[in-house]
């Protein structure tokens, strides 16, 4: 996962309410297993004038010229809510988005880009919608900064502070594996399912997997 | 003497019995008992763990399922009516032979929906940690567990390690107050919480459901209540088990046996927020006065008793934009009576509505009635356990009787995924959860209900209070 510390980009608004994952990536677009190849299915049921099409739909944000290059998306409050598919996070990456900026995220969502390298900012509707304002007249020049090092949102002379768990500040800012850095406690891992067994050996006393069926010819 | 220990919330003791050490700031490692994979995200996540050489490090405790886009037809194979979904079929079935876990397979007599197979099967227990990339996982809270959903990443972690990094939620108490009227169910409950704290009111909780409404609950209506956790953005909701859920766990296939069984159920007895707990935030419900719920707009807080009209925007608890968004999305307009509306369709399963008893209660009403002319009507049993089983009391009969079809189990037409789906601008009355814009087909108009309103509702060919057939009281 690539490191984030500072991005200057444009920022593009889908201000809407409750903005689901089936809207960032309808369920019809996620054609393989696969964390990759997904850009195309990205926002499809507003992007394209077509259900399944791909002529681009000249309404919809990310298709106007203005916000060409968007890496910043600003949202809506419950941004991401809905299905877990972290397809959706994939799909945002793979368009080059970097930052999500809303009023409230959904966990499941939030999490998801926190594990891909996506800054998801909480600020008040109001912040978000003072983002838009600014960013109106010009996206293009009129472009946004987010540093994450400072937990500070920078459009022109407003500044807006964001709070993030160090968690997940450490890991965006570092671009950690959570594996990775998990298994740097294996001992402690290890340790307390040997104390778990005495205490409850019925979490562990399943049997093995017999009931694997065989494809049909 | 020792001092008097400070009262403790369930979370508290779940929280606490799966520490394996604090990461700081409020993230600790937590011990993961039970994963759960399905083909649609669980596929990836195998695939992806398989790739970067990491094996799962214990596979007995590891379970997937066929369930999202598994066809719903009978003798179905590995072929979908979703283009290109035999290949998650396929891949997932080599994965999960490939890393030996537990599978029930497309034809395997115990697959069905993952949160209806997992209770079914004594998978998830009282007290243990569940994890499944799925958002309905809390459904299995119900069962005194701490289950929530995740995306692929975090399950490949869980696969891995055995544990998650997770930020302790804050707790909220969901208490329900009085007595369920007749007829109402634990799918009004959760729609009339969501109504009236919205769709972000449990943003960064644990939810705990209590009370006597919640106590006078039996298992299976308990997992629709905890269902729909999610649409409330809560992190996960859970029940504290006692003697009914561990009557129902008895003699399961995959809960304990003997001695261990005995040993477990003492434990769980410990599993309750102790007296003086104190919450982050508690709210009180009264149902004694509650009605059969539906939803008129396109979030699952845009829901209102069912004899209601369309609300103004001022009563929608939701913003102008939104307000109406929906209704033009619903082709609706403020005050018009929600029982006047004439549906398409009527649909009745998915992990929030599918068991056994929901089955029951609409075959209920079905009994000597048939589906309104016009009207497209679908039953898909939650499993295939669920599924023999009423065969077995004869409802499959009483739903084709009627002029429903009786389907093999699986998610089905919860959800589009490019196969089936109900038409354009069609009007649905359905017993899933989610009635976003275009959730069960493009530009379909989703309104979300009980078993019982959408099987009266089938009957007279528009959304209706059920008690207006069945002659009760109201």
């Amino acid at each position: 996962m690539e490191p984030f510390r500072f991005l200057r980009a444009v920022a593009a608004p889908i201000l809407r309410a409750n903005v689901d994952t089936d809207a960032i990536i309808p369920s019809r677009e996620m054609k393989s297993v696969s964390k990759t190849g997904l850009v195309d299915g990205l926002f499809a049921g507003w992007r394209y004038t077509e259900i399944g099409g791909r002529e681009p739909n000249p309404e919809f944000v990310l298709n106007q010229p203005a916000y060409a290059g968007t890496k910043i998306l600003l949202g809506g409050e419950n941004f991401g809510c809905g299905s877990s598919r972290e397809h959706a996070v994939w799909a945002l990456h793979e368009y080059g988005i970097r930052v999500v900026i809303a009023p409230s995220f959904s966990p499941i969502f939030r999490g998801n880009c926190v594990r891909n390298g996506i800054v998801p900012v909480t600020l008040p509707a109001e912040s978000v919608a003072q983002l838009a304002e600014f960013i109106a007249p010009d996206p293009q020049a009129r472009q946004i900064d987010v540093d994450l090092e400072a937990c500070q949102v920078r459009a022109g002379v407003h500044v807006y502070s964001f709070e993030l768990e160090s968690e997940a500040r450490e890991m965006l800012l570092e671009g950690l594996d959570g594996i990775d850095l998990t298994l740097k406690h294996r001992a402690d891992i290890d340790a307390f399912v040997v104390r778990d067994r005495l205490q409850r050996p019925w979490i562990y006393s399943l049997v093995t997997p017999t009931n694997v069926e065989k494809p049909r010819a | 003497m020792t001092a008097p220990a400070t009262p403790r919330t369930l979370l508290d003791k779940l929280w606490t019995s799966h520490l394996v050490r604090e990461l700081g700031e409020g993230v600790a490692l937590i011990a993961i008992d039970r994963i759960f994979l399905h083909e649609r995200t669980g596929s990836v996540a195998l695939k992806s763990l398989k790739d970067t050489g990491r094996p799962v490090l214990d596979p007995s405790r590891v379970f997937c399922t066929m369930d999202h886009i598994v066809d719903t037809t009978p003798d179905r194979g590995d072929a979908t009516r979703m283009p290109g979904g035999t290949a998650f079929i396929v891949e997932t079935r080599e994965a999960a032979q490939a890393a030996g876990i537990h599978l029930f397979d497309v034809r395997d007599p115990l697959q069905g929906i993952v949160h209806v197979i997992s209770p079914e099967l004594g998978i998830v227990l009282p007290g243990a940690t569940v994890v499944c990339p799925d958002s309905h996982t809390c459904t299995q809270g119900a069962m005194g567990a701490f289950a929530w959903g995740i995306g692929s990443t975090e399950a490949e972690h869980a696969l891995a390690t055995g544990t998650l990094r997770v930020k302790r939620p804050k707790t909220m108490r969901v208490r329900f107050e009085g007595a369920l009227p007749e007829g109402v169910t634990a799918k009004d409950m959760t729609l009339a919480l969501i109504a009236a704290h919205g769709s972000v009111g449990g943003n960064g909780y644990a939810v705990e459901y209590a009370g006597p409404a919640v106590e006078a609950l039996e298992i299976e209506a308990r997992l629709t209540l905890c269902n729909m956790a999610t649409e409330f953005s809560a992190v996960t909701g859970f029940i504290a088990p006692d003697a009914k859920t561990f009557e129902y766990l008895r003699g399961r296939a995959h809960a304990p046996v003997g001695a261990e069984w005995e040993q477990a159920v003492e434990s769980w007895q410990a599993l309750r927020s102790d007296d003086g707990a104190v919450f982050d935030k508690e709210i009180v419900i009264d149902v004694s006065n509650l009605s059969p719920m539906i939803t008129w707009g396109t979030s699952p807080q845009h829901a209102v008793p069912i004899r209601a009209s369309v609300p103004a925007q001022a009563e929608s608890g939701t913003t102008a934009e939104a307000y109406s968004r929906a209704l033009q999305y619903m082709d609706l307009k403020p005050g018009v009576p929600l029982e006047s509306l004439k549906i398409d369709a009527a649909f009745i399963g998915s992990c929030t509505n599918s068991r056994l008893s929901d089955l029951r209660r609409a075959a209920h009403i079905l009994r000597g009635r048939r589906v309104a002319a016009g009207v497209r009507a679908i039953c898909v049993p939650g499993s295939m356990s669920v599924k023999k089983a009423a065969e077995a009391e004869g409802l499959d009969q009483v739903f084709r009787d009627a002029g429903f079809e009786w389907r093999e189990s699986g998610c089905s037409m919860c959800f589009f995924a490019g196969g089936e789906s109900f038409g354009k601008q069609e009007r649905v009355v359905s017993s899933t959860n989610r009635n976003f814009e275009s959730r069960q087909g493009p530009e379909t108009r989703s309104h979300l209900a009980s078993p019982e309103t959408v099987a009266a509702s089938a009957v007279v060919g528009h959304l209706v209070d059920f008690r207006r057939l069945t002659g009760e009281v109201i």
